[in-house]
């Protein structure tokens, strides 16, 4: 059915669709908005039987959802940038004990400095924490990705992280087509669990392993991601052949055919993108974008064989790995190596910078002509990054960096976008 | 006709009279058919007061529930002598997550139960345990939020004062004056300081929950009650056992219960029960003692009994030994009431 409504309550109604059974919450932004809408259908008996539980901490939300999981119930949780680092410890665990629990990521800058807006840093900081990392692109694909989640999930007995734009999706009213709960209950099996705490049958899990075992645990972490690349693209192919649209899967591409230069990113700057891409096609530019769906596991191969016809490749990420440079495009790399084409990484929106197409049009020119350096920051303000530096050359005492950066911008009211 | 009263203990002796009890009233280690929940040939040291306290805690409460408990465990002693995997001693489903989660982890089990059914038919419990560091320390903001939430979990903690596990270090539950490895009994006021530390019971207390109480593993028969008293109400529940370390304190193997009984006896550690944050019944001293008779034994305070003793620090520790006899309603009961 179609509906004109905002990204976060489109997940919540498609999350309870997928029927959890234990559901924790905690409030962050730019999550909030999600498990409010499922509280809200909990505690008026519309989602049911579920527990909802308001829990202390993030790190208790994914503790929660570990004894849930555990105990053999659906268990979903939502958090974002802070929040994801502060369950970090737990987040691991859930991976490592093998538990199908499904979390929605809005995700956000991280502090310090403190920044609510929209980047990727939060995801990508767990990318070697053993869940499995969905991109939306769209809201329509984040309240897909959802229902695809669990399944995927439950099939491998692992954790999946559906990642979502905090604000620009989450807080977006836009056209969603919602599914039916006969079209989720045909997709979507009643959860078996591998293992579970059950008293007619005991088991201990969680005991310490040693050196004995622990390579082949951790081996067998990576190999059963390693088949999410084969499973993920069949499920997208029976989520289409049950709600009758394109969703999930590895990568979207689009306009790659013939393209010279291909811009590779994640979520929803996509949209930008191929605005940018539709009108300097028609300019005759050879231009195309390459959209990665699953970060982790990350499809090697699939990005290798979408790229290696390009002469240059511009990864485009709203993350960062200090003192190195791209986060996506090291990833992007390995799955070209020895191909002989340039490389750009440009790291661009971070702390919910906006992307504009202006900016974009700029920035892929460049590319065109290989003008760009290997490592751009888009839309960096140079003076502010200048005037700073003078300080601290001239002051040892030169004071708080973030709060001497703001003192020079003024009210941002007042400044001339 | 006569009536002889049955006393529970024998007058004059701390031994516990199993036999002078009808079968239905003795303790469920005494039972040929006590659960064994933690089960022998696991790798805890000679007289360990936590794997002694574990065994007579997880079995009540498996009593109390006809065999149908879920346990979830802190990182810790507990944790990893009981399961050296490929062996194992539990005998009931558990899971060890992490070290600071236990808690919330039983949260999610009670959760899971609750929302498939399971808690009411067949009546399925979750017990949670960790050490005094898993609890007052690192677990406690996920304790606290189990508690002021009234989630139907008991929780045990095992305190033995400090991080046995990993090589004695302190705790917010190492007592004053202690020598640990982070607080050693150097410099001019040896051993851990005055004015720290925290009375978890206390602030158990303070959230309201159903049912708080402390124990320790010189009155068995006391700890399986209060566990099977716990078992009889819904939401938090937690207990408070106090469980000698012969490795951390300094002590013979042997002596386990027997400093067990000092601390209850001398009060430094109030032995009590509460329900809905009022003290319900207290476990009072029988010989008063003074904390001396406690300290003297345990390496941890050797730095007091030197060649000049630290008669101040000692009378200071007998200070709060009388201030707990106080507050909690201590005082020696005559023998044979």
């Amino acid at each position: 059915m179609l509906k004109q409504t905002e990204g976060s309550r489109a997940v919540a109604e498609a999350v309870a669709m997928c029927r959890p059974e234990v559901i924790c919450a905690y409030p962050i932004s730019p999550q909030t908005h999600i498990v409010e809408a499922l509280g809200e259908m909990v505690k008026d008996g519309t989602l049911s039987p579920c527990e909802f539980i308001n829990v202390e901490s993030e790190f208790a939300a994914m503790s929660v959802a570990i004894g849930s999981a555990a105990a053999g119930a659906r268990s979903y949780t939502a958090t974002a940038s802070q929040g994801l680092l502060f369950m970090a410890e737990a987040v691991y665990n859930a991976s490592g004990l093998g538990l199908p629990i499904v979390m929605t990521v809005a995700n956000r800058a991280i502090g310090a400095p403190i920044n609510i807006w929209n980047d990727h840093s939060d995801a990508l900081s767990q990318r070697d924490s053993g869940w499995l990392q969905l991109f939306a692109e769209t809201n329509q694909e984040a309240l897909d990705l959802h229902i695809q989640a669990f399944r995927l999930a439950e099939e491998l007995s692992l954790p999946v992280m559906v990642c979502m734009d905090g604000f620009i999706l989450t807080h977006a009213y836009e056209r969603v087509d919602m599914p039916t709960q006969a079209q989720v209950d045909a997709y979507l099996p009643k959860y078996v669990p591998r293992q579970v705490l059950d008293p007619g049958e005991p088991v201990s899990i969680g005991a310490m392993v040693g050196p004995e075992a622990f390579m082949e645990v951790r081996y067998l972490a990576h190999a059963k991601q390693m088949e999410a690349l084969e499973l993920i693209p069949s499920y997208a192919a029976e989520f289409k052949s049950v709600f009758g649209r394109d969703s999930g899967g590895l990568t979207h591409t689009y306009r790659t055919e013939d393209a010279e230069t291909i811009i590779v990113a994640m979520g929803s700057v996509l949209g930008t993108i191929k605005d940018v891409i539709d009108e300097m096609r028609e300019e005759g530019h050879k231009i195309g974008v390459l959209g990665i769906t699953l970060f982790r596991p990350f499809p090697l191969a699939r990005v290798r064989e979408s790229l290696q016809g390009a002469k240059r490749v511009v990864v485009l990420e709203k993350s960062m790995a200090v003192g190195l440079g791209g986060i996506l495009s090291t990833n992007v790399r390995m799955a070209l190596s020895g191909l002989h084409m340039h490389g750009y990484t440009v790291i661009a929106g971070l702390g919910g910078r906006a992307i504009t197409k202006k900016s974009l049009h700029g920035l892929f020119r460049q590319a065109g002509q290989d003008a760009l350096e290997p490592l751009t920051f888009l839309d960096l303000d140079w003076n502010m990054v200048n005037k700073q530096l003078e300080r601290e050359k001239a002051h040892r005492r030169s004071g708080p960096v973030a709060e001497n950066l703001l003192r020079d911008v003024g009210v941002v009211a007042a400044r001339n976008y | 006709m006569s009536f002889q009263p049955v006393k529970f203990y024998q007058t004059g002796t701390f031994t516990v009279g199993n036999r002078l009890l009808p079968p239905e009233e003795r303790s469920v280690q005494a039972s040929a058919k006590r659960f064994n929940s933690i089960n022998s040939g696991h790798r805890a040291c000679q007289g360990c007061g936590e794997a002694l306290g574990a065994r007579y805690a997880i079995d009540a409460a498996m009593e109390a529930t006809d065999g149908q408990v879920i346990a979830a465990n802190a990182t810790g002693c507990l944790e990893v002598f009981s399961t050296p995997y490929p062996e194992t001693s539990w005998q009931i489903p558990w899971i060890h997550s992490l070290f600071g989660n236990t808690a919330a982890v039983a949260t999610g089990i009670a959760a899971a139960l609750k929302v498939k059914g399971l808690s009411q038919n067949p009546k399925t419990r979750v017990v949670a345990q960790g050490g005094d560091g898993g609890t007052t320390d690192i677990g406690f903001g996920c304790l606290s939020g189990m508690f002021e939430r009234n989630d139907d979990v008991l929780y045990i903690c095992y305190d033995n004062g400090g991080y046995m596990n990993t090589g004695v270090q302190r705790s917010s539950a190492t007592p004053p004056a202690a020598r640990t490895a982070t607080t050693m009994a150097v410099g001019p006021e040896p051993g851990n300081v005055f004015g720290q530390g925290k009375f978890v019971p206390a602030i158990a207390m303070a959230h309201n929950i159903p049912y708080v109480a402390t124990a320790t593993v010189a009155d068995l028969r006391d700890l399986e009650a209060k566990v099977r008293r716990a078992m009889e109400f819904r939401g938090a529940r937690y207990i408070h056992i106090l469980v000698p370390c012969p490795l951390g304190w300094g002590t013979p193997s042997q002596d386990t219960i027997k400093m067990a009984r000092l601390a209850k006896e001398t009060g430094i550690f109030p032995v009590f029960e509460a329900e809905h944050g009022e003290i319900k019944s207290v476990l009072a001293i029988r010989r008063p003692l003074p904390v001396e008779d406690y300290l003297r034994p345990q390496k941890r305070y050797a730095h007091l009994f030197g060649k000049t003793p630290a008669l101040a620090t000692i009378a200071h520790i007998q200070e709060l030994a009388d201030r707990n006899i106080r507050k909690y309603g201590l005082q020696a009961r005559k023998e044979g009431h």
